[in-house]
């Protein structure tokens, strides 16, 4: 199992979960906020709708679908 | 700043890009296939746990062997005087070609409707790979929706997660399906394999002829109106067919034609040394971009003797192709899905009320900023094209939102 970060709770997932997986599993509902702060969550699951949108390690912008969770990571989402 | 040189780069590394470089690699000339995700295989054999089909690994492992450089989590966001300019790692790194093969694929249409914007509302493939992710369904009711085989293949997946399927909602007429599974006869494999599927399938209403008209919550349901039918369900899966990714080929000056790119028998592009195969030619599913992407990596090597004899499979590809996209054609009523309050553009929150009154896509991002956000029209752009039957501009650099340092 990986332990990983999320919004300041410790969240444990199996190995190879894609993040977009693992905040779904963990009941996040806002990946992002919109600009007219509606919250959003994955579309295409592929890296092309920019939906799934969260802060790893102080990066912004962060594609949470086309990235594995690592050991130790820090999410932060709604942003 | 990194800097590589390949006599050959294939761009994504699905069927069409796995084939040519499978092809290409019986030459001594470097190759390159490089692609944005972390994995090879693209988003039909998208890997689940380290474990992918047997086509595929096949495929993967005869480049392995043959040692084409397979350089993952790349993306292309611009392109100048035969030299790639990509993002991997957060790091600029420019891939020179002396020969280029575009296979970037497809990706699902996405139109918009009342409630599409809700959580758990997902595409159907993008459902499917985010369950392939680890996104558990085990009891979830879901709704598959939206128009093509892909939703067949997804509800069975789903179902094989332990989802309760509720229904799948296809808008094409039930003629036309009959019509098309007919069709069938005439390729033994395929009748085999859609007949297993069915079996698979038993149990689950497949609605032709109907089509999402909103999606709203309540008490943590999602109320889906079908036609004049309510259903309950957790999550939504719907996607319209697929269309081709053309931003690279754009970019670079490739002729585009009726949405395709446009290339000659041996997958040549109207620019030089530009070879293009798979869905960016024409939406048809994994054999004819293995066939395309074979001939193209054979034609970049220069043996367009061989490329020539696989020409019949070509013809039989493309036929079948053609028969699917208008067994699946989107009927006109689907431009009157949205209201004018529903969002066309999800990375800038515009609503179609506001682009209704533009006469072309360009103004409408000029006056409303549609299509300006971080996925630069990908979903927005398409839909907007079926809706209003505009003509998209052509890509503009970058293709992809970087980091300004990249720049």
């Amino acid at each position: 199992m990986i332990t990983f970060t999320v919004n300041g709770r410790s969240i444990q997932v199996a190995e190879g979960t894609t993040l977009a997986a693992a905040l779904l599993n963990n009941g996040i509902v806002a990946f992002r906020n919109s600009v007219t702060n509606e919250s959003r969550q994955p579309l295409c699951g592929m890296g092309i709708c920019f939906e799934c949108r969260v802060e790893i390690d102080g990066e912004p912008h962060q594609r949470s679908c086309l990235i594995t969770v690592r050991e130790g990571m820090n999410v932060i989402t709604g942003g | 700043m990194d800097k590589r040189h390949f006599d050959i780069v294939i761009v994504g590394a699905g069927p069409a890009g796995l084939a040519a470089a499978a092809a290409a690699s019986s030459s001594h000339m470097s190759i390159a296939i490089i692609d944005g995700n972390s994995e090879a295989g693209g988003q039909i054999w998208r890997a689940e746990k380290g474990s992918r089909s047997s086509a595929a690994s096949k495929l993967i492992s005869r480049i392995n062997e043959r040692k084409v450089e397979f350089i993952s989590g790349t993306q292309v966001f611009d392109a100048a005087d035969s030299t790639l300019i990509c993002e991997r790692d957060g790091r600029r790194l420019e891939i020179g070609y002396n020969k280029l093969i575009i296979s970037t694929g497809a990706r699902e249409l996405f139109l918009p409707f009342p409630g599409w914007t809700l959580d758990g509302i997902f595409g159907a493939g993008g459902l499917q790979a985010l369950v392939k992710g680890g996104f558990d369904i085990t009891n979830k009711r879901i709704i598959v929706a939206g128009s093509g085989p892909l939703l067949l293949a997804v509800a069975d997946y789903l179902k094989s997660k332990g989802a309760k399927v509720v229904a799948i909602i296809e808008q094409a007429r039930s003629g036309s399906i009959r019509k098309f599974a007919r069709s069938l006869w005439h390729s033994p494999d395929k009748l085999t394999q859609a007949a297993a599927l069915r079996a698979r399938l038993l149990g689950i209403p497949y609605k032709t002829d109907s089509f999402i008209r909103s999606v709203r919550e309540e008490n943590g349901e999602k109320i889906v109106t079908v036609d004049n039918r309510e259903y309950r369900c957790d999550l939504v899966a719907c996607g319209f067919h697929l269309v081709p990714s053309l931003e690279l080929p754009s970019l670079l000056g490739c002729e585009i034609k009726d949405g395709l790119v446009a290339v000659d028998e041996r997958q040549r592009t109207t620019i030089d040394n530009i070879f293009c195969a798979g869905e960016t030619t024409g939406i048809g599913g994994v054999d004819r971009s293995l066939i395309e992407g074979e001939i193209a990596g054979l034609a970049a090597i220069g043996r367009d003797e061989e490329a020539r004899k696989l020409l019949p499979k070509r013809k039989a590809a493309h036929a079948f192709a053609d028969s699917l996209n208008k067994t699946f054609e989107l009927r006109d009523e689907l431009k009157k899905l949205a209201d004018d309050t529903t969002l066309l553009c999800r990375c800038e929150d515009v609503a179609i009320g506001a682009v209704k009154e533009s006469t072309s896509w360009r103004e409408a991002k000029l006056q409303t900023r549609c299509g300006m956000g971080p996925c630069q029209g990908r979903v927005c752009g398409a839909a907007a094209r079926f809706i209003f039957d505009w003509e998209l501009d052509t890509a503009r650099p970058p293709i992809y939102s970087v980091r300004l340092e990249n720049l």
